[in-house]
């Protein structure tokens, strides 16, 4: 019998994004409250699961032509990035910097690098369960 | 007041999680199994949501709808195994 999953594909247009506004919000909300890169990009890679368990591997690959491990070695650059950039102001590896910042929409800013640091792990958590998802699912044969 | 409707309640909870578990172990299909296990997630959700209250804290208020989100992805998942042998197929067939 052929089978169509009309209701979890349609519920799914709808989840994707509630799930995808949770990742984000989790993933700035790390300061302050509990959440931060690591739930947050198992969660927006668990949104993207939703999505291959909906369609299939190959609408995916559409939808997002990225090469997760690509992801993961710029997440690493973040990191690494957001480390050496101390050292080119005389201070040791890894400190942080944090300041008021006036960006021309959002007005007064308090802004912290720690969150680029947050950005590499998001991106490495996100490359990194992907590729194991789709490397494992994806029997190309 | 609240202190011991909200004790009341966790120990419901733990009953009727206590039940599902008897039906997970007892089971005779995979699901009858899994039906269980979706109805524990959403027990557990309760109970976190009641030791909440119980703390006085809202820092578990994110655990709520992660686990909602993750109890939800495990039994389409699962269901999806059962009817079609895969969990990710390749090409749909439209």
């Amino acid at each position: 019998m052929k089978t169509s999953n009309v209701i979890l594909q349609s519920m799914t247009k709808v989840l994707l994004f509630l799930i995808m506004i949770f990742s984000i919000y989790i993933f700035f909300a790390g300061h302050y409250t509990p959440g931060g890169g690591f739930v947050g990009g198992l969660l927006t890679s668990g949104a993207i699961l939703l999505l291959l368990l909906a369609y299939d591997l190959q609408t995916v690959r559409n939808i997002l032509p990225v090469n997760f491990l690509y992801m993961v070695a710029v997440g690493l650059v973040f990191a690494i990035g957001t480390g050496a950039g101390s050292l080119i102001f005389n201070k040791p590896f890894l400190t942080h910097a944090f300041g008021d910042l006036h960006v021309p929409i959002l007005g007064e800013l308090h802004l912290h690098t720690a969150t680029l640091f947050d950005l590499g792990v998001y991106l490495v958590v996100v490359g990194v369960t992907m590729s194991i998802i789709q490397t494992i699912g994806g029997d190309d044969e | 007041m609240i202190q011991t409707a909200v004790t009341i309640a966790i120990i419901c909870l733990a009953l009727s999680m206590l039940a599902l578990v008897y039906r997970i172990i007892k089971g005779p299909t995979l699901p009858d199994r899994i039906v269980a296990l979706d109805a524990v997630g959403v027990n557990i959700v309760g109970i976190v949501a009641l030791i909440c209250i119980k703390v006085d804290t809202t820092a578990y208020v994110e655990f709520i709808l992660l686990f909602g989100i993750l109890a939800f992805i495990g039994t389409v998942a699962f269901s999806k195994y059962l009817e079609k042998g895969v969990i990710i197929d390749h090409d749909r067939d439209r």
